[in-house]
């Protein structure tokens, strides 16, 4: 290094006649140019796809972030006896009889004592005012007054929810543009809604029931949630682990470790790959065909649903699997039977357990598809089902009908209010958290597991 | 090959342990083995040498049926362990391995602690009857392989996690752990440094004591230095069987003459 950096040191001529190695040639040159090239394309498809991607992520936070808001409204409402409980006895009976009708004069009259109390002038009518509150307001007073009777007769403090009117108005989506021909909501009620905010009796805040509540009927939009869609989505996730993991795993263990090599095996494995690659909305008129109107299972169950999606995913873990069972060294295979373990218990004892990783991360991402799957249920009423109650116990999770994640959000973007349109995108946030969650399961698993051999 | 020792050794007959006869063996339409008969000596180290190719370790691998592994092979004649074909058909293969152990050309030890390793085969086959005893096993097993002083404080740590020479004598210990009466080792040291080597060399001898070992090498050196038997194949045939100072100083067939002094192979 030391004494060779002159290059025209006396006595040294060039021995090759190729040129000197400080002047690129032509070819290098245009082999230099070809590879700066392919790195700027790469580079740039790189940037259009991450672009993309942040788009995508920006879109779906400004639109979905509003639904696990809500607007809510604080009243006082008088709990009055001679509309709630004429005889005065506290008759569970009797105090049923009592419809959200009778309720909602009590609504009413507690809108003009706080507008009164508050000094607020305005030409509405009571029953406008009271419009500004969710239609499940009398039947939220009614619900505690048959859960503590106690409390007729006295002032109680309730927080309702605002109509999605309101809502949208404190979230900007309703404007007294926008209203020019809503029969739901009128100016007055807009400006009835500007001092009822400064009075700081309407106010925003996070939306728990978004989270866990059941989806309700097109008229109340505010009280709508994901809650029970996603107890939906869990039992049919329960149906696909507990079916597709074992017989995925037991398939693959057999077909790579046990069966011999001739053409059946050929065509099954061509099969199984097949498989993979059908369209789901197949899997799902067969799903409609057999376990609908076959075996008679319900309609819209999670199990059904389950069912159909557990055929779906099969064919992912079976493949995952047999590429991690592959992916053990026959070197331990070798090593088992060479200390006179059987077939099975080389398979069981090390081949497996070396295999679980990759077979975990495959599972998870079976689950997450199926978890995202939305045309399967189409066929088998799993859409447009309005689920209003959670289920009670494993077996009515199974079998009484219910939506899914996917279903529910697809619902939501169909109906006709904006309102609904926001919970659609809200929906969409929980959803990908979810799947974002499995993935990076099964990406810390596959990096923390990766071949320790 | 100026630095092979040949050392003048007492062989003294011992009883015959395993014999085959007029064995072949197909690889679907590969002739691997072609009519091979040998007698191989109780408590004697046995070495298989040639060139590569020539179908050692698929003989050895006859002799505890890990062929049976293979879909494409088959296996024909007859091979006898003290006195029973071992392809009887009552025989069952399992039985067979924890009679036969094997050691393999890359050591292969299980992802598991070192104290599992050794411990897995004396457990499946219900050797110890409760935990003193299996340490006991583990023990012995791991100072016959002459590795229990470098891994007696670290038993739980990963056997993966121990060098080349060290994850081989594991091996070893594993396979007599189960206490077996062969033992087959297929080019154990070609994966380790000349010190590893070394001691596993020795270990083999020391083994011999207890087993018969049979070993597959393509050093010809190390066939020198640990067998009192050479077994010579070329092509899938057995060339020349004899004690091993007779093989290296006074082969009787040219082939062997050529590939010991370097010719073929
Ligand atoms: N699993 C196998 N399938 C097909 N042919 C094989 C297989 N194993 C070995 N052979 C063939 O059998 C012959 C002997 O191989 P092998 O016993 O491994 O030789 P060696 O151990 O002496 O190098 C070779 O020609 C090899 O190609
Ligand atoms: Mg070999």
């Amino acid at each position: 290094m030391t004494d060779a950096t002159t290059p025209s040191a006396p006595g040294i001529t060039p021995v090759s006649g190729k040129g000197s190695l400080l002047v690129q040639d032509a070819r290098t040159r245009k082999r230099n140019a070809a590879e700066a090239r392919f790195k700027a394309y790469g580079i740039a498809a790189i940037t259009v796809g991450m672009l993309m991607l942040l788009i995508l992520v920006f879109n779906i936070l400004t639109r979905g972030v509003g639904a696990f808001q809500q607007t809510f409204v604080t009243l006082e409402v008088q709990l009055l006896e001679e509309k709630l409980d004429k005889k005065g006895n506290r008759n569970i009976e009797d105090l049923k009889k009592v419809s959200t009708f009778g309720y909602a004069p009590l609504l009413r009259g507690a809108f003009e004592t706080e507008i009164a109390r508050m000094g607020i002038e305005t030409d509405l009518k009571p029953k406008a005012m009271a419009g500004l509150l969710s239609a499940g307001a009398p039947a939220q007073l009614r619900n505690l007054v048959l859960s503590d009777p106690d409390v007729i007769g006295t002032v109680q403090q309730f927080e309702f929810l605002a109509s999605s009117r309101v809502d949208g108005y404190l979230k900007g989506r309703v404007s007294r543009d926008s209203i020019a021909n809503d029969k739901n909501i009128s100016a007055e009620q807009l400006d009835l809604v500007d001092h009822l905010v400064t009075a700081g009796a309407i106010k925003k805040r996070f939306n728990l029931d978004f989270i866990t509540g059941a989806d309700s009927s097109d008229a109340r939009p505010e009280a709508a949630g994901m809650g029970v869609s996603m107890l939906g989505s869990f039992f049919m996730m329960l149906v696909v682990l507990v079916l597709a993991l074992p017989i995925g795993v037991a398939a693959s263990i057999y077909l790579e470790e046990f069966a011999p090599k001739n053409w059946l095996t050929d065509i099954i494995e061509v099969n199984i790959s097949n498989l993979a690659a059908v369209p789901s909305i197949v899997f799902g008129i067969l799903g409609l065909a057999v376990f609908i109107n076959y075996m008679h299972l319900p309609t819209s169950a999670p199990l059904v649903g389950g069912l159909v999606l557990t055929l779906m995913t099969l064919p992912t873990i079976i493949i995952s699997t047999r590429a991690s069972l592959k992916a053990v060294p026959p070197s331990i295979r070798d090593a088992a039977l060479g200390v006179g373990a059987s077939k099975m218990q080389s398979v069981f004892h090390h081949v497996l357990p070396l295999a679980a990783p990759g077979i975990l991360t495959g599972t998870i991402i079976g689950l997450a598809q199926a978890l995202g799957e939305t045309a399967p249920l189409l066929l088998i009423g799993m859409v447009g089902f309005i689920a209003s109650n959670p289920p009670d116990s494993i077996a009515s999770g199974l079998l009484d009908p219910n939506s899914a994640m996917p279903a529910q959000i697809y619902e939501w973007a169909k109906r006709a209010d904006p309102a609904f349109y926001e919970r659609a995108w809200g929906g969409i946030i929980i959803l990908l958290l979810f799947l974002i969650t499995m993935n990076t399961i099964a990406v810390i698993l596959r990096r923390r597991f990766e071949r320790r051999w | 090959m100026n630095d092979m020792r040949i050392l003048e050794r007492d062989v003294e007959t011992n009883a015959i342990k395993i014999a085959a006869k007029g064995v072949q063996v197909f690889y679907g339409d590969t002739h691997a083995i072609k009519d091979v008969d040998v007698d191989i000596q109780d408590k004697t180290v046995t070495a298989f040498i040639g060139p590569s190719g020539c179908g050692k370790s698929t003989f050895l691998r006859c002799i505890n049926r890990m062929n049976d592994t293979i879909d494409v092979a088959r296996v024909q004649g007859d091979i006898r362990i003290d006195g029973e074909d071992i392809y009887d058909r009552k025989v069952d293969p399992v039985q067979l391995r924890a009679k036969v152990g094997m050691v393999f050309q890359k050591p292969n030890p299980f992802p598991k602690s070192i104290y599992d390793n050794v411990a897995y085969g004396p457990r499946i086959h219900g050797l110890a009857r409760n935990k003193s005893e299996l340490d006991d096993i583990v023990e012995r097993a791991l100072r016959n392989a002459a590795i229990w002083n470098e891994v007696k404080d670290r038993l739980n740590a990963p056997g993966t996690g121990l060098s080349g020479g060290q994850q081989q004598r594991l091996c070893i210990a594993r396979a007599v752990a189960t206490e077996p009466e062969v033992l087959l080792m297929d080019e154990p040291c070609s994966a380790l440094d000349p010190i590893a080597t070394a001691q596993v060399e020795e270990l083999i001898d020391e083994l011999r004591q207890n087993y018969s070992v049979v070993i597959v090498t393509h050093s010809m050196q190390q066939a020198a230095r640990v067998s009192q038997k050479t077994a010579f194949f070329h092509l899938g045939s057995l060339v020349e069987y004899g004690e091993t100072g007779q093989i290296f100083t006074n082969p009787e067939d040219p082939r062997t003459e050529s590939y010991i002094t370097g010719r073929i192979g």
